[in-house]
């Protein structure tokens, strides 16, 4: 999964799609995940990265990581041809 | 530095209310140009157009006739302030003021020497509401498939071309989404009393709208363009904050328009933009819109081109915009004396 790479996403979590002006906030959780997808990393490392700094259980973030990645999806945030 | 040129500037659509016209940020824009210093002749219409008490940014003001007038009294109008101010160029902001100001563009340069920038009668014509399906097709872009009615009987047989939800929409102004055919006879006469015959039925698609404001030199080049999207809209449907836009899709559709109708002046694009990623114009304003200052703001000063090709000047394409920029309107009280008011009421001027 790759974030569309004109996606503008600023230190304190907030997210801006220039392409359809829409604009979200969202928690650190998030933003590292959002950091690690656009470093091009895989599911798996975005999961062991996420386990190893917020200390939470693997198939807890496996599940978010799955609904994370709908609802960027469902908001256009996502490169669909990736 | 060379010094700025002064230059006396009239503008109409002084409107700046809930439903704004573009006056008031078309005259900002050229308060900031860097090429003018800038005197603003303020055309109005009505007593109370708050632009007529911006003493700031209008610095003398006129009553004109209204469009149904007759363009010989708005002639003999545009005489007097003349004779008065020596305006270089004229800027009308109104759709329904267009029709008069392009029929007197030669005259007013030839016999009062005023500049206009202006479509030509055709050019304003062919992007009309009721054959923008045609322009569509000669400029290349899609257009919601839409139709002419003339009478609330036509509509219960509108159901053989359209299905619902469809749109009403008004000759100038006004466009409401119907979901029966009660509704669309309701709409039918609600706008029909405000702004007249033909209603036009159009398709309705469903989307996002996307705005593009842009203006053309009238030899087939887009002299600038910005697309924008409504963050806020007020219950008259306007943008009451919005934000640029980086869609180069859009730029190109813009281009394509501007340059095959050989579009002169500024305009306004209004898509609707689905969710395959599909541009469907809806409508083509034939003037700046009211948030024309948003381009300023991105770096293309639309007003100022304009005006600098009114004046005879060669205007170089823009190039780039600023992404992510926003507006957000505000309201604002202003403290007006009586014998203000007096004095455009029983006047004319200001």
């Amino acid at each position: 999964m790759q974030i569309n790479k004109n996606i503008a996403i600023s230190d304190s979590g907030f997210i801006f799609n220039p392409s359809s002006g829409d604009s979200f906030s969202t928690n650190q959780v998030g933003l590292d995940i959002i950091r690690l997808m656009k470093e091009g990393k895989k599911n798996e490392e975005i999961i062991s990265e996420i386990v190893a700094k917020f200390s939470i259980d693997e198939s807890t973030v496996e599940k978010d990581l799955g609904d994370f990645s709908l609802m960027l999806r469902s908001y256009q945030l996502l490169n669909e041809n990736d | 530095m060379t010094s700025k040129k002064k230059i006396t500037v009239a503008v109409s659509g002084l409107n700046n209310i809930d439903s704004p016209g573009p006056g008031i940020p078309v005259i900002r824009a050229l308060k900031e140009s860097e090429h003018f210093d800038v005197r603003i002749i303020g055309l109005s219409y009505e007593t109370l157009e708050p632009g007529l008490y911006m003493r700031d940014l209008v610095d003398k003001s006129y009553s004109i006739p209204l469009p149904s007038s007759g363009i010989a009294s708005l002639l003999e109008r545009l005489k007097y302030i003349q004779e008065m101010e020596g305006i270089q160029v004229i800027i009308p902001n109104f759709d329904a003021e267009l029709h008069s100001f392009i029929k007197l563009a030669p005259q007013l340069k030839s016999d009062f020497g005023i500049e206009t920038f202006l479509p030509s009668q055709e050019q304003f014509e062919s992007r009309h509401k009721s054959v923008l399906y045609e322009f569509g097709e000669e400029n290349g872009v899609k257009v919601p498939y839409s139709k002419m009615i003339f009478s609330a009987a036509e509509i219960p047989a509108l159901k053989n071309e359209f299905s619902y939800p469809l749109v009403i929409k008004g000759k100038y102004y006004d466009a409401s989404i119907a979901a029966t055919s009660e509704q669309a006879t309701n709409y039918f006469h609600k706008i029909s009393a405000k702004w007249g015959l033909p209603i036009i039925v159009q398709e309705f698609v469903s989307g996002n709208e996307v705005n593009v404001t842009a203006i053309g030199d009238g030899k087939g080049n887009c002299i600038g363009a910005v697309p924008m999207r409504k963050l806020y809209i007020t219950d008259k449907g306007k943008a009451w904050a919005g934000v640029s836009l980086d869609d180069q899709q859009l730029i190109e559709i813009t281009n394509r328009v501007i340059g095959n109708s050989k579009w002169k002046g500024g305009c306004e694009l209004e898509f609707i933009k689905t969710k395959d990623g599909e541009y469907y114009l809806l409508e083509m304003n034939p003037r700046f819109p009211a948030w024309v200052y948003l381009a300023v703001g991105c770096g293309q000063n639309h007003p100022e081109a304009l005006v600098r090709m009114a004046l005879g000047e060669d205007v170089k394409p823009f190039e780039t915009y600023d992404i992510g920029k926003l507006f957000v309107r505000y309201s604002f009280d202003q403290i007006v004396d009586l014998s203000d008011f007096e004095r455009i009421s029983t006047l004319g001027e200001l």
